[in-house]
């Protein structure tokens, strides 16, 4: 185990970064930890975490607005955040359980350096949509900041976009500062039992080309369904395909009805109040029905919302594969066996042929070294992705090769 | 005025004549204008009191067409400045002597349609309505609706990253797009995301939107359409002060509603807005709210009525909920057309700060008396839901002192903006107009990192040179010396 430094400060994390500066040796970049199974396998020298940088220390709430230390702990803003009926309308999933990492433990830094995104992301955006401002260490050791406080801002590059999704591998965010949204007086489910995938996402589809702001698209095939925590739903025997709806009472009340009416073909719903509801749409969150296991891996795959079930049938073609489609179909949590590929090279060719990207998130360490994990880029998109790290970390020092060989 | 633009090369207007003989030759003589008639209609752009007549100008019909021009103007080390529809109030679209003007207004196309996957793929010298005006029929949008939006090209609203009315509740230009074709200025094409979200690596999509035409030119997108809601409809609040007007909206959003916009006025702007478009506007107001819910007809009714009762305690001097479709209309078209409408009563210098809420009342007062030192008049648009302010200042053109005093209350005015904890420019962009104000809101080493990367993309500097970066800071003399 290499050592783990903690940085209290941004000024700290500087100097931390300077010695490595000087021998030409990479370092791991974290938070708690709990992704720290995701992505390329890495030879570092030390692991510096932001976790004792951690802190809100600016919330108005009037102003839709937060920031705070890269290290706080997620569940710390949210329950700030709870506190005056606000929330992350981006629903930050957890990808902690399902890697092998701790559950809950994940910290604001780490959910938009992962860009992080749950079932709302359909409605709202993604992270990278939320995040508004950063503070940030470059791997040359530089403060740099980006963005702002305010939701409109274009002054200058976007490199707030650029930060998020980077994994770690072209800054320290040392600081975020991010869009805050209220939170649904209610929240109410309909649940269609026992449709199959195609019938089912077309299903999905259909609610979205209504105007009734649906903020939560999913279908679970019968066996995933039966993994739900939720007893009521696993307890149907049936798959489950399932249309959220939030907003203030009166509305989800009406919209309820109303969704009810236009997808009448589909059969009859059953509804979840706003307890069943809450409760179902956070085990998603944190990939309850993808439980850890060393005998199977996890692929995450996103492509347009209509060929999910097309993708999923190809690569069941070639292996035993239990699914979890989200974002309407756009998104789908794959469970292959465990194997010396984990079946990179069929899912390469689905996602291929389909249209779309898939990243490996769970499997054994040999196997993630020796396949691409995340979605290869054509040459001109790599080249310019090298200059970038070039860029923010010319010694190749922040999680070199986390995500690409050559990053 | 007093923005200095690089020094053009001479060596380069001289060989005018081959170049356009090439151009011609490349991209068919019908894509080329080089008469001065012709290129004086791109000398400007909604900038105007910047003009510079550019060497020639391509209006290419393909994207080979676009890679094809860049190509051959990257291997002679020409400067390109691409252009949508040269609405741009920051000089985004501000030509230069010795550059090639390459448009994608001939490129409009629709390509595809895609309810199921609500998305359209797009050319990107369609405009803005365009494109919502194609999927209406099925009761679809494109969300994003900056008030040019009937002449403005989606080129130049992911150039800028542009916003509009209802940014609040649909985001900006860059939350609305999920993939796009763009010619680098090598001529190299770089497809990127597409119909997926979120696509894996560093997102090169985000960084591209909004770089102002200096990373290269796109000639597709696709974009997010979005399902109406059934129904909308505005209410005007009136206020006997800023400061009610300001702690109204703070009370309706912490209440839990985003509304679908809310616009602020203050009372120059109501006066103009009201004798042009006779909206019904209170005339009594100091400060004006256009607060716009949507949904089905209860919960409009509802929202509303919520909103009505949040308002009270603010003694509003008017509360007034529009009857119906014609109303509301009206009520759009004062707010929308308040640019024209002031622009028939003087020249104006329309600016694009952003602030943070709760500082309006003290940045209002501050730009009254920043205008009053400079013997100018002012009147102030407020996108109120996302702090982007639009200071009008009014000059008389004819004056060229008049002019410089109005750029001059420009910079104090964004300097403020910055100094209580917003930034220069929410959805116009920097351009020629902010980039010398960019080192009060960036350090030097900040600029730096950002010209670093746009080396990436453009490493002779010929996209769109001179704006963006204070003249000093950046390498404008590569284009010349390479």
């Amino acid at each position: 185990m290499s050592d783990i430094l903690r940085a209290a400060t941004a000024w700290e994390l500087q100097s931390m970064l300077h010695p490595y500066i000087e021998r030409q040796q990479p370092v791991e970049i974290a938070g708690s930890g709990s992704k720290s199974k995701i992505g390329r396998p890495m030879q570092t020298a030390a692991t510096i975490s932001t976790s004792s940088m951690h802190g809100i220390w600016m919330y108005e709430p009037t102003e839709l607005v937060m920031s705070a230390h890269g290290g706080t702990p997620l569940a710390q803003i949210e329950a700030e955040l709870a506190s005056n009926n606000q929330m992350l309308a981006f629903e930050p999933i957890d990808l902690g359980p399902t890697s092998g990492g701790r559950r809950g433990t994940l910290t604001i830094g780490s959910v938009f350096a992962c860009n992080s995104s749950g079932s709302r992301r359909i409605m709202v955006g993604a992270a990278r949509d939320h995040l508004l401002g950063l503070e940030a260490v470059s791997g040359g050791a530089e403060l740099f900041r980006a963005g702002g406080r305010v939701m409109k801002n274009v002054t200058g590059y976007d490199l707030c976009r650029t930060l998020a999704g980077s994994w770690g591998t072209l800054a320290v965010l040392t600081e975020v500062t991010f869009k805050v949204l209220p939170a649904p007086e209610k929240t109410a489910t309909l649940i269609y039992l026992g449709l199959p995938d195609d019938i089912g996402n077309e299903l999905l589809c259909a609610a979205m080309r209504l105007p009734y702001e649906v903020s939560g698209t999913v279908h679970l095939p019968k066996n995933v369904a039966a993994r739900l925590e939720t007893a009521v739903l696993a307890e149907q025997g049936q798959s489950v395909t399932a249309l959220r709806i939030e907003n203030f009472e009166k509305s989800v009340d009406y919209r309820t009805n109303a969704l009810r009416n236009a997808l009448k073909v589909y059969g009859d719903p059953i509804i979840l109040g706003s307890t069943n509801s809450l409760e179902f749409w956070n085990e998603l969150r944190r990939l309850s029905v993808m439980p850890y296991s060393e005998d199977t891996c996890l692929w995450r795959i996103s492509t347009a919302p209509v060929m999910g079930p097309k993708v999923v049938a190809a690569i069941q073609r070639h292996m035993a594969a239990e699914v979890f489609y989200d974002w309407s179909g756009g998104l789908i949590w794959v469970e292959v066996p465990a194997s010396a590929d984990a079946g990179a090279s069929d899912i390469r060719r689905a996602v291929a042929v389909n249209g779309g990207y898939a990243t490996l998130i769970r499997a054994d360490s040999s196997v993630r070294a020796a396949v691409e994990v995340f979605q290869p880029q054509v040459p001109l998109a790599e080249r310019l992705m090298r200059g970038l790290k070039q860029t923010f970390d010319p010694y190749r020092l922040l999680n070199p090769g986390r995500m690409y060989a050559n990053l | 005025m007093s923005l200095a633009m690089p020094e053009p090369d001479t060596a380069t207007i001289e060989r005018r004549d081959e170049i356009v003989a090439q151009l011609k030759r490349i991209a068919g003589d019908e894509a080329v204008i080089a008469d001065a008639d012709g290129r004086r209609a791109f000398e400007t752009d909604g900038l105007t009191a910047y003009r510079a007549m550019p060497l020639a100008v391509v209006l290419p019909t393909t994207t080979e067409e676009v890679a094809d021009v860049l190509r051959y103007c990257h291997q002679n080390k020409l400067k390109v400045v691409a252009r949508g529809a040269g609405t741009s109030l920051c000089g985004g679209a501000l030509p230069l002597e010795d550059a090639i003007v390459v448009g994608v207004s001939r490129m409009n196309k629709v390509l595809e349609l895609d309810y199921n996957n609500r998305i359209a793929r797009v050319e990107t010298g369609i405009t803005n309505l365009a494109i919502s005006k194609v999927v209406e029929e099925e009761g679809f949008f494109y969300a994003p609706d900056p008030s040019s939006q009937l002449a403005c090209t989606l080129a130049g609203n992911l150039a800028m990253n542009s916003g509009g009315a209802h940014c609040l509740k649909y985001g900006v230009t860059t939350n609305n797009v999920l993939g796009m074709k763009v010619v680098l200025m090598d001529g190299e094409i770089l497809e990127l995301g597409g119909a997926a979200l979120d696509a894996e690596g560093y997102d090169l999509l985000g960084l591209m939107i909004g770089s102002e035409g200096q990373f290269g030119i796109v000639t597709e997108a696709t974009v997010r359409i979005i399902k109406a809601a059934e129904g909308a409809r505005p209410m005007l609040i009136g206020f006997s002060s800023s400061e009610a007007a300001g702690a109204c909206v703070s009370a309706i959003i912490a209440s839990g509603i985003i509304p679908v916009a809310i616009e602020f006025m203050d009372r120059p702007a109501i006066e103009v807005c009201e004798s042009f478009a006779k909206a019904g506007y209170p005339m009594d107001a100091e400060a004006l709210l256009i607060v716009e819910v949507e949904g089905g007809e209860e919960e409009i009714n509802d929202l509303l009525t919520r909103i009505s009762e949040i308002a009270e305690p603010f003694n509003p001097t008017t509360i007034q909920i529009s009857s119906g479709a014609s109303q509301s209309a009206k009520i759009w078209k004062g707010r929308k057309s308040a640019f024209g409408a002031i622009g028939r009563i003087s020249e104006y210098y329309c600016m694009d700060g952003t602030i943070p809420l709760s500082q309006l009342p003290l940045v209002l007062q501050r730009i009254g008396e920043i205008c009053a030192s400079h013997q100018l008049r002012v009147a102030n648009i407020f996108h109120a839901g996302d702090g982007n302010l639009h200071p009008l200042i009014l000059y008389d053109a004819n004056d060229p002192d008049s002019a410089e005093r109005a750029e001059l209350a420009g910079a104090e005015i964004l300097t403020l903006c910055v100094e209580v904890g917003g930034c220069l420019t929410g959805e116009h962009g920097v351009g020629i107009e902010k980039r010398d104000l960019m080192m009060t809101q960036f350090t030097e080493s900040e600029l730096a990192l950002q010209m670093r990367i746009k080396t990436i993309f453009d490493p002779d500097w010929l996209l769109n040179p001179g704006k963006v970066f204070p003249l000093h800071l950046a390498p404008q003399g590569l284009a010349n010396q390479a």
